[in-house]
């Protein structure tokens, strides 16, 4: 049990100095450039312990669940060897994570907004509505084909680059031809798709299929899942701009 | 009682995040592979560690960080700050220099305690043996966040398109990454979409956003967009050049044989 409260204060101490630069940053301009008081000191300082115990509790349970169901579940899936069921849960893991992402909905919901302003669409409701939806799920598709991509390619041994490269010259292609206003929500969109939880999930997932494919390297091999998750949204919300 | 209540439905709202992924693992763990996965008892212990731990970290922040993260991103992009009320109409990008100094510091310390970046991290240290360290790895991240957020709000100044910018990130990335070492760039190319999450992007978004009202002719729903894409790009590129440059220094640092040298 000590050993177990000793780890946990290393974790706060390693919070801690996570967290100094920003302190540090937004101490700095409030009270040297902005030259303010702090607004409601004893609230902020209320706030700073909980990002502080939570950050520790999250790192504990990333190495204690995250982690290991990640690697267990890659570990199981290659030895079952049904090509189907992995890409499956892949699919699955991309798609069901990132249409319920908080960071996407927002950015559907900003994105809706900027097509009834260019008068892509009509300003009412219900079809921003259904532009926003359309576009989470435009979205979630691209990630969960990201992830059977992605997985097939550490199956396959791909080169990470080659594809990634590829991709982004598609990117730049589709540029030219998607309309102006969407954009920057599909660039945007790169970035919103891979949450907190996702995360730690799918980079075990990645490494320990690499690990346990004969042949693979966890380094070389192991890790790329995400970028691919960071890539598709652009191309599939330039098409999905493209098509209404 | 305030707090308390915001902290029960942030951890309801966390719980529905969850959700549909723990879901998605009993469903695969359970049905498919038909297997009990060892140690279960910790791993869902570890589940709920994550799951209190994300509540606490989102209700911190909300209560501690991003009021006043966003509040500075709104005052230091106001025209009363920037101009001290002189004419409007003439917007000259080097009257912006504590929105760039801003940009690049809010970058690099947001990203700095970003848990998705340090999930990442570990993993990389774990795999590589230690060759990539966590810390390095990190600041390497951080730096590349603090450039794209920077040079986002330089865009955003001065109405340039967006796509220039990306497209010529592009060409450095490809650029680099025929000249890193093989095992280094897919990681470099994760790092790009774990640095953007529930700590940066709210206050980038905010700085965005802020920026392009208070500009005039910038339009908050064209121009405010782009910031997170730059803050996803320009990690690779830190980090690859992180990678090269290790690379070059252990060259140049072979004949001289001073193992105890401090660069």
């Amino acid at each position: 049990m000590s050993s177990f409260l000793l780890r946990f204060l290393g974790l706060i101490r390693d919070a801690v100095r996570d967290l100094l630069p920003i302190v540090l940053v937004i101490g700095f301009f409030q009270v040297a450039v902005i030259q303010q008081p702090f607004p409601n000191l004893v609230e902020t300082a209320i706030g700073l312990i909980m990002v502080i115990l939570g950050l520790a509790l999250f790192v504990q349970g990333l190495e204690q669940g995250l982690f290991p169901i990640g690697e267990t579940m890659a570990n199981a899936f290659a030895r079952k060897g049904s090509l189907s069921a992995l890409l499956a849960f892949a699919f699955c893991l991309g798609f069901g994570t990132t249409a319920a992402e908080p960071a996407l909905i927002a950015v559907a919901g900003e994105a809706a907004d900027v097509a009834a302003m260019a008068k892509v669409i009509d300003a009412d409701d219900a079809s921003r509505d259904a532009y926003a939806m359309g576009l989470r799920i435009t979205v979630a598709l691209s990630v969960g084909a990201a992830l059977v991509l992605g997985v097939f390619r550490i199956l396959k041994g791909w080169p990470v680059h080659v594809l990634i490269i590829g991709g982004y010259i598609v990117v730049v292609v589709l540029t030219f031809f998607a309309p102006p206003e969407i954009i920057g929500i599909a660039y945007d969109s790169g970035g919103v798709t891979t949450s907190t939880i996702t995360v730690p999930l799918v980079t075990a997932l990645g490494v320990g299929l690499a690990s346990v494919i004969k042949g693979r390297n966890p380094m070389v091999d192991g890790f790329g899942l995400i970028a691919f998750a960071s890539l598709t949204p652009m191309i599939f919300v330039m098409f999905y701009g493209m098509l209404f | 009682m305030d707090l308390l209540s915001h902290v029960g439905t942030t951890f309801v709202l966390t719980l529905r995040d969850v959700a549909p992924i723990v879901l998605i693992l009993v469903v695969f763990q359970f049905a498919v592979l038909r297997k009990k996965p060892p140690h279960l008892g910790r791993i869902v212990g570890g589940f709920v560690y994550v799951l209190i731990g994300l509540t606490l970290f989102l209700v911190g922040l909300e209560q501690a960080l991003f009021p006043i993260g966003e509040t500075m991103a709104r005052q230091l992009t106001d025209p009363l700050f920037i101009g001290e009320g002189a004419v409007l109409d003439l917007i000259d990008w080097r009257d912006y220099g504590w929105v760039y100094a801003f940009a690049f510091a809010i970058g690099f310390s947001t990203a700095i305690a970003e848990p998705s970046l340090i999930a990442v991290s570990v993993k990389a240290e774990q795999i590589s043996g230690g060759t990539v360290r966590a810390s390095g790895l990190r600041i390497a991240v951080a730096l590349g966040v603090a450039v794209g957020v920077a040079l986002g709000t330089f865009r955003i100044v001065t109405g340039t398109p967006l796509h220039w910018y990306i497209s010529a990130a592009y060409v450095v990335v490809i650029a680099q990454t025929l000249r890193t070492p093989r095992a280094i760039i897919p990681l470099a190319y994760d790092s790009g979409g774990v640095s953007t999450s529930t700590v940066t992007v709210p206050i980038i978004t905010a700085l965005g956003l802020g920026l392009a009202t208070s500009i005039p002719g910038r339009s908050p729903l064209l121009d405010g967009f782009g910031m997170i894409a730059f803050a996803c790009l320009f990690p690779m590129i830190s980090v690859m050049g992180y990678s090269q440059l290790t690379v070059f220094l252990a060259r140049f640092k072979k004949p001289v044989s001073t193992p105890k040298e401090v660069t």
